[in-house]
């Protein structure tokens, strides 16, 4: 589905970004599997891509760091030659009500999230324009769409993520490359793991699938807007919710 | 000069696909040329490669004209 396809996984160490990692690896793509602190958790991910016979090498960068990102994209494109397909999924979470929320954590929270985005998109476009082909895919959320109470900065970021992808794919869709949004619901993640029980419950209740979802099933969509079967879609932001949000 | 005319004629003439005839200095990329935005920054990026140097935002931003750019590179050399 992917075979040779090279691509770039921000923040892959761990949850929903290691999973796209391994499963792009598993449909044939050379994957630059990025981190910012966990050197070993990304060294784990690679090695278990090299174990099953793909390509796979870690790169750090913090995202929200321009030359650190120019930097981490050059080596990409010097190691593998080309670079297709771009996953901006580094993200973190300072989650608080608006009132107790300090200027830090909206500030922290809007750099890795969103400025990352930018500044990614924006180091990989030089080659992808050169190439004449290329698929940039953020990971946005369910919330960015929705909103949702206690996480004002982390959905204000991903609300601008949607916003980004579809001006990214209006301005380099002449060049052929597309943008597309994947907007996950309540995936199983460490993120999620420590939300309260009842919580929990209470949005299990608002998910028609009645499951919570799975960090594959995310790279399941990722991977489907990686392929060339996915040439016709660009800007659309892809729901991986069970149906939370319609 | 005439050198840097020449391989810059080629290159707008590949990128844009218009007749050499009409890649003169005064010519405006966007105006006479059918450049869009885009474009502009894809001739920055071609140039970059070809004469080795890099361009800045603040001076590509500037470029406009045909002779902006040969001046640039003249500049540079």
């Amino acid at each position: 589905m992917l075979n040779g396809k090279s691509v770039l996984v921000t923040g892959a160490s761990r949850g929903i970004g290691r999973s796209i990692a391994l499963y792009l690896a598993q449909k044939g793509a050379k994957v630059a599997v990025n981190f910012s602190g966990s050197e070993a958790k990304a060294n784990e991910v690679v090695k278990e891509i090299q174990n099953a016979g793909g390509e796979a090498f870690a790169v750090q960068a913090d995202v929200s760091n321009g030359e650190s990102v120019t930097n981490m994209v050059k080596q990409v494109i010097e190691t593998f030659g080309s670079l297709d397909v771009l996953v901006n999924n580094a993200g973190i979470t300072r989650d608080n009500l608006m009132m107790r929320m300090k200027e830090e954590d909206w500030d922290a929270v809007m750099n890795t999230n969103l400025k990352g985005v930018f500044l990614c998109t924006k180091a990989v476009t030089r080659q992808m324009m050169k190439q004449r082909s290329g698929r940039i895919i953020n990971i946005a959320s369910i919330v960015g769409v929705s909103g949702n109470p206690g996480q004002a900065n982390y959905v204000a970021a991903k609300a601008g993520v949607i916003g980004l992808t579809k001006t990214t794919a209006k301005e380099l869709s002449s060049r052929g490359i597309t943008a597309n949004a994947v907007a996950p619901g309540f995936i199983e993640t460490e993120m999620t793991e420590v939300l309260e029980e009842n919580v929990k419950q209470e949005m299990m209740k608002v998910i028609p699938l009645s499951r919570f979802g799975q960090t594959d099933d995310v790279a399941a969509a990722v991977a489907f807007l990686a392929s060339d079967e996915s040439g016709y879609i660009t800007g659309q932001t892809l729901h991986v919710d069970g149906g939370m949000v319609m | 000069m005439a050198d840097v005319l020449e391989r810059v004629s080629k290159i707008v003439v590949d990128r844009l696909g218009v007749d050499a005839s009409e890649v003169k200095p005064e010519a405006s990329f966007k105006e006479d040329l059918g450049a869009d935005s885009l474009d502009v920054v894809e001739l920055v990026m071609e140039l970059e490669d070809e004469f080795e140097l890099e361009i800045s935002d603040e001076d590509a931003e500037k470029i406009a004209t045909v002779g902006d750019v040969v001046n640039y590179i003249n500049s540079k050399n």
